[in-house]
């Protein structure tokens, strides 16, 4: 699976976490998106914990909508102890995202367990839209 | 805060100079012992869609269930997310009307067209090589010239009988189907509203332009919005404590609300027949009568959504779209592999 590691080099102590780029085939590939995932999407900001317990994050190109509901559904996981979200400049399309869990999991597992739970609350409003719109319980003239 | 009593965690009260109880309070380790944390099962069972009324350009539905970041999330994506067509080239071959150039070009960027965008790709319009293809560009003509009307009587001062062509409506911009686009649009690209005034000419004034249209977003440019507005109001709560109000108070404190928010039973007490009608005016506040013997609020998270589409998709298709493209963003995120 090719996939190219970006290393911290002499800035900070070798224990940082590492970053990979996304692999590159299964962005061309299974994913229908009109355009290419730019590999800077996410990073990891450095002076992240050893433990990887405490990670700030950056990504670019998201604002407020992603933010704060990405920031909602990380802090409904009991073992975050903190999760807050900023906009350093409104200027640039970047947004600050910093998780600290308890010691239990590490920030990036709370990242992808918030992301799997909006995505689970996602599907759910579809899907229950989609059946009240077919249920056709409404009127069809505004009042 | 301190939690005084439990079933009002979810109303933000409303008083006469300001709110309060206004953040949603339901993460772990708030409340202690309680169990707050996210559990899918219970988010389903207290989730509730409700529609009002749906039309093919407006539709009011109340989302009960969920939090204002992801209501919020919602809005923000149907506004300025949802990919839509709009006119965005305009080669103007003649225009010898009294509208400048770029004001006539802006105009007709504004004008919403009815395209199924999930028929088109984007273009990406940074890079110059890229030459306009049938899979994401849409070609529209305009073409209006205006002349003397022969047979006008002598002495009529209306300008749609002494001339012809005189008003440029929408309606005359026509579809070129380009490629394969007579197949993929059988129906031709529509105009949602085809009675849009773009330009006035008088005689010998004439108008030929060519149009490219493209996919975009209300991000990039307004007129990119599949909807005129998205908004959503939380549900008023109205609660009259203490004895019931009676005779002419009761009748003064129905006066206060909106029509139909409050009725008077046999008994002539004054009771809360509908607070969804009322429009939060706190008139009720400004009276002394009232100190004590009424309170306030709206339901936290109770969202009744109002969606006025522009004619380019029918709302309930704009917010599955906005549903949907939350769900892409966190699908983009998930695939990066943030570990050592």
């Amino acid at each position: 699976m090719p996939s190219a590691t970006n290393e911290n080099e002499g800035t900070g102590s070798p224990e940082v976490p590492q970053e990979e780029f996304v692999d590159q085939e299964m962005a061309d590939g299974e994913f229908e998106f009109d355009g290419e995932i730019d590999p800077n999407k996410i990073q990891i900001l450095p002076g992240a914990s050893e433990d990887g317990t405490a990670a700030s994050f950056r990504i670019l190109q998201e604002d407020h909508t992603l933010g704060n509901a990405l920031r909602y559904m990380i802090m409904k996981n009991p073992e975050v102890e903190f999760c807050g979200y900023s906009i350093p400049h409104p200027s640039e399309a970047a947004m600050n995202l910093r998780i600290q869990t308890y010691g239990e999991i590490t920030a990036i597992q709370a990242l992808e367990k918030g992301l799997d739970d909006l995505l689970d609350l996602c599907s759910h409003v579809e899907d229950e839209y989609r059946k009240a719109v077919e249920a056709g319980d409404y009127s069809t003239v505004e009042p | 805060m301190v939690d005084f009593n439990p079933s009002q965690r979810n109303l933000v009260g409303i008083e006469h100079d300001r709110v309060t109880n206004v953040s949603s309070t339901d993460f772990p380790g708030y409340y202690p012992g309680e169990d707050h944390a996210w559990n899918l099962d219970k988010f389903k069972e207290n989730f509730k869609i409700q529609i009002s009324y749906l039309t093919d350009l407006s539709s009011s539905f109340d989302l009960v269930g969920v939090d204002a970041s992801i209501a919020n999330a919602f809005r923000r994506i149907m506004i300025a997310e949802v990919p839509t067509l709009a006119i965005e080239y305009v080669y103007i071959e003649n225009n010898t009307s009294i509208i400048q150039d770029e004001v006539l070009a802006h105009r007709l960027g504004l004008i919403p067209l009815k395209a199924n965008p999930d028929y088109l790709r984007w273009f990406k319009k940074d890079d110059p090589d890229i030459e306009p293809t049938d899979y994401d560009t849409v070609v529209l003509h305009l073409s209006a010239k205006c002349t003397t009307n022969p047979s006008a009587a002598p002495g009529t001062t209306d300008p749609k009988v002494l001339y012809n062509n005189a008003n440029v409506y929408a309606s005359a911009i026509q579809f070129e189907p380009q490629g394969r686009q007579a197949e993929w649009f059988p129906d031709g690209i529509t105009l949602a509203n085809p009675d849009i005034l773009i330009a006035k000419l008088r005689p010998g004034q004439e108008i030929d332009l060519t149009m490219h249209c493209i996919l975009g977003i209300g991000q990039d440019h307004a007129k990119f919005s599949p909807v005129a507005t998205a908004s959503y109001r939380l549900l008023p709560t109205i609660d009259i404590i203490g004895p019931p109000l009676t005779g002419d108070l009761a009748q003064k404190f129905k006066n206060c609300f909106p029509k139909g928010v409050i009725a008077i039973n046999s008994k002539g007490e004054a009771y809360v027949k509908d607070a969804r009608k009322d429009t939060v005016s706190r008139e009720v506040l400004r009276h002394p009568e009232f100190d004590g013997r009424v309170r306030l609020g709206r339901q936290r998270d109770n969202f009744i959504f109002t969606v006025e589409s522009t004619g380019a998709m029918t709302p309930d298709e704009i917010f599955i779209k906005s549903v949907q493209l939350l769900k892409k963003k966190c699908q983009i995120l998930r695939k990066f592999n943030l570990r050592a």
